[in-house]
């Protein structure tokens, strides 16, 4: 087990959390990139292992994963990616991915993987609190936190979610899909007072932000803030060449937050 | 282990942003399942305006030219709207009504299901909307007038191979938007629980009268019961009620389109693995990595990669069996059926009709076969047409 904990990335103010899927465009660029945004002062990564089905995912990230899977990545490559990541850098790493293709691979077997690559936490979208049961075993065995996510409609879950949360808390900002939104209109304060009653987990908020303001709001009352769609968009947009233009975002939100 | 299980398969595999809804669904369910009123409002609407109880039809001709068992086919296709669907929406949209909701979504392979729930909704008034594969609006170009003509806004979805399955990604989608006043009417048993046993329930009406009618008939249960599966619920609403008389045997038809030995079939059964999809577990057609496979059939209402839980577990367990019909065999029994017994059934219930072909000769003069014919076929004319190479002007 390595020495490395989610827990690292709140521990000096709040945390910057940037996605990006893993194999878009390819998997070296994908280290390149992920490398930029530490550089950038990304204080955790969440690292996508694509899937074909998406359900979470809005148009952005739903087409990242549609190029990844065409240029061949598979799960097996994502853990190579994360390996290679591990060696040049300290700061936690997660994977986000649909409970699928971790099923499919073997929870035993993935969880075994992640420790051994180096990888701190698993985000599972379609894997709720009453389902995760059945991946905690292994999760726990090989040091693996099951983020748990927590909805605009969670309401009376979220004491029973954030009670027992590990890592950090992924407080969903909006409803519907993952995307960037001119506005949220979600009361995060009352939901993140709410989780402040039931742990001292970390909360970071995330689905649709995409601007400096927006990030700073949230910083003001949440230990962090996840930016996935805007990263991704970026990539879309400069395929090849978005080293420096994610490096620019991500060091832009940054200093928002500090 | 959580909730709505079938032997190891089921359960909610849905975003948090859903978990209150399907909470909050499955208590309302539970209340006006046993409510007298909902029931009574319930069997009205399903006597009086879809026309239930449906025919079982004494197949004459076919039980004739066959030269074995006894064939009967249990008419869902008389239905108002044209198929099995319209038992199961009605059933949804009233429980949506109820729990105060003013609007419904749906998604939709061949149209069936799309103009079920776009006949219901404009029926009790309320707003609705349906997602379909683009590709399937084309094979189905007048299904998607028929839903705009009863006031159902159609969405081609455009995202991954544009068929069923990314219709339910994108309903889903849809769904967490405006989970507060949506109600997503899923179109047959699968998806998170309580869905697969909502929608049993409601198609279980099949079995029922079908049950009684053939008691009735022929003073003895059937032998066979056979009906064409892709999510599986006019199957699971024709196996319902003999899943408890051993002696019938429950068989499910799957799409094997090209072939199980090509890349081009629905044959989840045969072909899929263990997985989890579409808020359940149940077997997929899927890659070593999980990722979900294109899937292919001549009909888009068979055109799925899943499976609903019930029916895994019926495999899992050998109380059912499930058998793979190619494209050609369905579309000769597409043809065998209209000139036998002069019906035109969906290309998806000539999947069965085609089982039932190879089976019946097979059988005894005394043995009985009830084929569920879940649709009609009026939707598919122009595409076995198509098929045949056949050139029409509609």
């Amino acid at each position: 087990m390595n020495n490395i904990s989610i827990q690292d990335a709140f521990d000096h103010g709040k945390a910057f959390i940037g996605f990006l899927t893993g194999g878009d465009p390819s998997i070296e660029k994908s280290e390149e990139f992920i490398m930029k945004m530490v550089e950038a002062g990304c204080d955790l990564i969440e690292i996508g292992i694509p899937f074909s089905d998406p359900i979470a995912e809005g148009p952005v990230i739903q087409e990242a994963n549609i190029r990844a899977l065409a240029a061949g990545t598979t799960t097996d490559k994502i853990f190579e990616l994360a390996k290679n990541v591990r060696k040049k850098t300290n700061v936690p790493l997660v994977f986000l991915t649909y409970l699928n293709p971790v099923y499919k691979y073997g929870y035993e077997k993935f969880c075994a993987k992640c420790e051994e690559a180096g990888v701190n936490g698993l985000i599972i979208p379609d894997m709720p609190y009453e389902e995760k049961g059945e991946l905690l075993k292994a999760a726990g065995e090989y040091g693996v936190d099951i983020i748990s996510l927590i909805a605009p409609t969670s309401e009376e879950r979220i004491k029973m979610i954030a009670g027992d949360a590990k890592g950090f808390i992924y407080i969903v900002s909006s409803m519907g899909v993952t995307g960037m939104r001119s506005e949220i209109k979600t009361d995060l304060s009352a939901i993140l007072s709410a989780v402040r009653e039931a742990s001292n987990t970390p909360a970071a908020v995330g689905f649709g932000v995409s601007t400096p303001e927006q990030a700073g709001k949230i910083a003001d009352i949440a230990d962090g803030v996840i930016v996935g769609s805007a990263i991704v968009k970026i990539i879309a947009k400069y395929g090849g060449e978005a080293g420096q233009p994610v490096y620019d975002y991500v060091k832009s939100m940054k200093e928002a937050i500090r | 282990m959580s909730k709505g299980r079938f032997g190891v398969h089921g359960g909610q595999y849905i975003p948090e942003t859903l978990m209150n809804e399907v909470i909050r669904l499955e208590e309302s369910y539970e209340f006006y399942k046993n409510d007298p009123d909902f029931n009574k409002e319930l069997d009205d609407l399903l006597k009086n305006y879809a026309g239930r109880p449906s025919l079982l039809y004494y197949a004459k001709q076919m039980t004739q030219d066959l030269g074995g068992a006894k064939i009967y086919l249990k008419r869902e296709d008389l239905n108002h709207t044209g198929s099995h669907k319209i038992n199961n929406v009605l059933g949804q949209v009233l429980l949506a009504k109820k729990m105060g909701k003013m609007r419904v979504i749906a998604e939709t392979g061949a149209g069936q299901h799309g103009v079920a729930t776009a006949t219901a909704a404009a029926l009790l008034g309320m707003e609705c909307e349906i997602f379909m594969g683009k590709e399937d609006t084309d094979r189905q170009a007048l299904n998607v007038y028929r839903m705009e003509l009863l006031g159902a806004k159609v969405h081609p979805v455009t995202s991954g191979t544009m068929t069923l399955k990314d219709a339910v990604n994108e309903t889903m989608r849809e769904w967490t938007n405006r989970v507060h006043d949506t109600h997503y009417v899923l179109g047959s048993v699968m998806g998170p629980h309580p869905f697969p046993a909502i929608v049993r329930d409601f198609q279980s009406v099949i079995s029922k009268e079908a049950r009684a009618q053939i008691l009735e008939y022929e003073g003895k249960l059937p032998d066979a019961v056979v009906a064409c599966v892709g999510g599986g619920s006019n199957a699971m609403g024709m196996f319902y009620n003999f899943i408890g008389d051993k002696e019938v045997a429950l068989i499910g038809c799957e799409a094997a389109g090209h072939g199980l030995n090509t890349q081009k079939h629905a044959a989840t059964i045969a072909k899929g693995t263990p997985g989890v999809f579409h808020g359940m577990k149940s077997y997929f057609c899927q890659d070593e990595y999980g990722q979900i496979a294109p899937v292919y059939s001549i009909s888009a209402g068979l055109d799925y990669p899943g499976i609903g839980p019930e029916h895994a577990n019926l495999h899992d367990s050998k109380r059912a069996q499930y058998v793979p019909v190619t494209d050609d065999e369905a579309v000769d029994a597409f043809e065998y059926l209209a000139r036998t017994e002069g019906i035109i059934c969906a290309i998806e219930s000539a999947h069965a009709v085609a089982h039932v072909r190879k089976i019946a000769p097979e059988m005894k003069k005394d043995d009985i076969i009830i084929v569920c014919l879940s649709g009609r076929g009026d939707k598919d004319v122009a595409a076995i047409a198509r098929y045949k190479g056949v050139n029409i002007h509609e």
